[in-house]
């Protein structure tokens, strides 16, 4: 355990260096945020029925999601795993002491937390005071903000889970641009990134239910704004705690088959 | 001219070499904008409307401008990968031939799998042709040409800019994403249905009020006035790629070699 504690701790460390990059990051989400909060109000400006989501829950949802862009992101991509595996230079990783699994997923763990630390305290401090509509409401008591926590904490993990899985694709097909594309565009859409998952169709909402991206980045935002109530939130963490674990078995048993077989590059 | 198809043909050669991989990566480019498409028809299934606009017009402002954005960043990936030319210092090498660095710049890289994203563009660019209800005259067309014209000079614009300012800065900023991606997000849509400051900045510092709105409300007959000027609108937008171009040659008299 302590292995993948100093691991974390390096990249985390690692990560924290590129401090101008952030800024430049900063400034890129908030015009994406007000981008599509100006969309959404259009929208809603002359919307006759009500919404399935009021506009400031929107808001609050839109913000969220810029400010925890790195925590959810399916296509945040460490290359340096892709470049282990195709330069041969597993070979290395797999003389450390350590699970490879357990490893990895420290690694990739850090390097999110470690860029959503620089950008999602700036992102929330702002937002927080912008002149209404475009202010970013906060949660409406204690209990909602610490479910919001646990539930975003399980939703890293299980993004992080998928991710790995995305990764041990690579042993096999050695080139991981295109699935990987395809898995990121998909897994994006469902997660609700593009369009708010309460304002897709029916039979669409019914399928990405079933799926867990939505766990990742949907959930906890729903949750953080008040439009999945406290007690159904608590419905739905055992849920995500099971797909925790599917997730993280289906990814070290593969892994451990991939490993058996595993070619490793030369050159 | 004859020396910008040279580059095309051997970079097309080239590419063509990892063959699978490049119909990969078109097919991901099909689907990248694709989900945005499903988005933005989910959005309108459920509200019907934008300001007034209906889906079909929606759709045909995202086609001209992803067609646009794809058509550039296929054609001018060279100024958009700028910022490695430079690290290396590989522009020394460019600048000692005897011919324009624009031209050596943009020769320097194309990226043919945005022929996946210029392929979506073009099947939702029918089907809202087909399913607006209105008469296709021959200016129509034309304008609608102009369109995507104006929309390719603008994006290849913005890409130099953004390749100029590497001379100072020497990387590559994730800012520059604001006005490219960013820039293709916000045009997707008919440009009055943000706020007044907004679309003020995007008509007239960058031009996107004249390939997504102007000319659109020509094509759609809510001109009111002079029909010449909205139909002629694009050109505005082919404009803007002079001053940029201006820019990048002040910008290369600075260059200064990072030496490695």
């Amino acid at each position: 355990m302590k292995a993948y504690v100093s691991v974390f701790r390096l990249r985390l460390v690692n990560g924290l260096q590129y401090r101008s990059a952030a800024l430049a990051g900063l400034a890129t989400q908030f015009f994406w945020g007000f981008i599509l909060i100006m969309v959404f109000e259009a929208f809603y400006s002359q919307a006759l029925v009500t919404q399935p989501i009021s506009l400031p829950q929107l808001i609050t949802y839109v913000w969220l999601q810029q400010a925890f862009l790195s925590l959810i992101m399916l296509w945040f991509r460490d290359n340096e795993l892709f470049q282990l595996i195709t330069s041969g230079n597993i070979a290395y990783e797999l003389c450390r002491p350590t699970g490879i699994y357990g490893f990895w997923y420290a690694k990739l763990l850090a390097q999110r937390l470690a860029s959503a630390m620089l950008r999602c305290f700036p992102v929330i401090l702002i937002a927080a005071f912008l002149p209404q509509p475009y202010r970013l409401s906060m949660p409406v008591d204690a209990v909602t903000a610490l479910l919001f926590v646990i539930t975003l904490i399980l939703g890293l993990f299980i993004i992080i889970s998928i991710s790995m899985l995305i990764y041990i694709s690579t042993f096999v097909t050695m080139s991981a641009a295109g699935s990987l594309l395809m898995f990121s565009v998909i897994g994006e859409f469902l997660a609700g990134m593009i369009i708010p998952v309460p304002l897709m169709p029916d039979w669409l909402q019914a399928i990405v239910n079933v799926l867990p991206f939505r766990l990742t980045a949907d959930f906890p935002f729903r949750v953080y704004s008040g439009h999945i109530s406290t007690s159904e939130a608590l419905k739905i963490i055992p849920l995500q705690l099971l797909w925790l674990t599917v997730l993280v078995a289906l990814g070290k048993y593969t892994m451990g088959k991939a490993l058996r077989r595993v070619v490793v590059q030369g050159g | 001219m004859r020396l910008f198809g040279k580059y095309l043909l051997i970079l097309f050669k080239s590419q063509m070499q990892y063959r699978t991989s490049f119909w990969l990566l078109s097919f991901g480019q099909f689907f990248i904008p694709f989900s945005v498409f499903a988005g933005l028809y989910f959005m309108f299934e459920r509200f019907g409307q934008i300001r007034g606009w209906d889906f079909y017009e929606v759709a045909l402002v995202f086609s001209v401008i992803h067609m646009a954005f794809a058509l550039s960043e296929c054609f001018a990936r060279g100024f958009d990968m700028f910022s490695s030319l430079v690290i290396n210092g590989e522009f020394d090498r460019l600048l000692v031939r005897p011919r324009n660095t624009v031209l050596q710049v943009l020769g320097s890289k194309f990226e043919f799998t945005r022929i996946g994203r210029l392929l979506q563009s073009v099947l939702v660019l029918a089907w809202a042709v087909s399913q607006i209800h209105m008469d296709w005259t021959f200016a129509k067309i034309v304008t609608l040409i102009l369109m995507i014209m104006s929309g390719v000079f603008i994006f290849t614009g913005i890409f130099i800019l953004m390749a100029t300012m590497c001379f100072w800065t020497i990387q590559g900023l994730e800012i520059s994403s604001i006005f490219t991606d960013g820039g293709r997000e916000m045009a997707q849509y008919p440009l009055n249905i943000y706020q007044k400051w907004v679309t003020r900045f995007f008509t007239y510092v960058i031009p996107f009020g004249c390939v997504n709105y102007l000319p659109l409300m020509y094509i759609l007959d809510r001109t009111e006035g002079s029909p010449v000027l909205y139909m002629l609108s694009p050109l505005a937008g082919c404009v803007f790629i002079i001053p940029c171009l201006l820019l990048w040659r002040f910008g290369v008299r600075h260059y200064r070699s990072t030496g490695s």
